[in-house]
């Protein structure tokens, strides 16, 4: 194989816009498997497969998977253990 | 396929292949990977069946090859919906394998080099179904359709003939795999169009 066999994080955008009513591309996941937060452009994303996985830079270990059936979609995400997002400053009442 | 007409002087029209419903015919041999490829070296390979009791068999790869050798010509189905008629391939037969294996498991869980897995009845894996093979169409399969060796049961979606095979743990309870545990079917029976779950 001549390609890299996979993508950057950024091309989860799509597939997870799909899913998510928050803009992922900025947020930042922590590995379940070694503790290293970072972006989630960073992970590696395997396309080439029944579904898109997504590894973690740092140790390899799958960290999310996004299977999309036609009518429905599964996402896994016990390979992370929180994902943090930048939001609107909450303004005191 | 099929709108060209072979004329009077042309080879004998090949009938449409009987494929399963929404799959599509292939010449090539897409690599599909949730990761990155394994590089097993031989002599560090090794094959483990392990029982419901923890009981295990251990070949290593002169060990393996030792063993009766089949060559079984099969058409494979991937559940991204390619099909591939009248692959060649060397390896060993499940039966083989299993044979002396004492268990009263009825799940099978393939595990693989890299940490990929997939289940299915063990049922599936006798029989003549299945083979652990480490050649494909005469050469050594490469390593990223799975070799040193790579489980083939073609009766099945592709994603059931795992990569880089490591061994398998018989079990009494079902245990879904990579892809059965994000949405794919838990059995796969292409004839039967079992790609998600509920299929």
């Amino acid at each position: 194989m001549t390609a890299l066999p996979y993508l950057d994080g950024n091309m989860l955008d799509g597939p997870l816009g799909e899913v998510f009513a928050v803009d992922l591309s900025t947020a930042t996941a922590r590995c379940a498997h070694c503790g290293t937060p970072g972006p989630m452009a960073g992970l590696r994303v395997y396309p080439h497969a029944p579904g898109l996985v997504g590894r973690c830079p740092t140790c390899v270990e799958v960290m999310v998977r996004l299977v999309r059936a036609p009518d429905r979609a599964w996402l896994d995400l016990r390979g992370a253990t929180f994902l943090q997002f930048p939001m609107p400053l909450d303004q005191p009442r | 396929m099929g709108i060209v007409t072979p004329g009077f002087q042309g080879r004998p029209r090949v009938e449409a292949p009987d494929l399963p419903p929404g799959q599509y015919l292939t010449p090539d041999f897409p690599v599909l990977s949730a990761g990155p490829t394994p590089r097993v070296p031989r002599d560090q390979w090794e094959f483990v069946i392990s029982t419901e009791t923890g009981t295990e068999h251990r070949w290593s790869w002169d060990e393996m090859m030792a063993l009766p050798q089949e060559a079984p010509t099969v058409d494979i189905h991937c559940v991204t919906r390619w099909s591939k008629l009248g692959t060649t391939w060397r390896g060993v037969s499940l039966d083989t394998l299993l044979d002396g294996v004492d268990t009263a498991a009825d799940y099978a869980l393939t595990h693989s080099y890299g940490g990929y897995t997939t289940n299915l009845p063990l049922a599936d894996l006798r029989d003549g179904q299945a083979w652990l093979v480490h050649t494909y169409g005469g050469d050594d399969l490469p390593a990223e359709h799975g070799g040193p060796a790579r489980l083939l049961v073609p009766h099945l979606y592709f994603w059931k003939s795992a990569k880089w095979a490591r061994g398998i743990h018989l079990t009494v309870e079902d245990t879904p795999g990579f892809w059965e545990t994000a949405g794919y079917h838990d059995y796969g029976d292409p004839w039967r169009e079992q790609r998600y779950q509920g299929d």
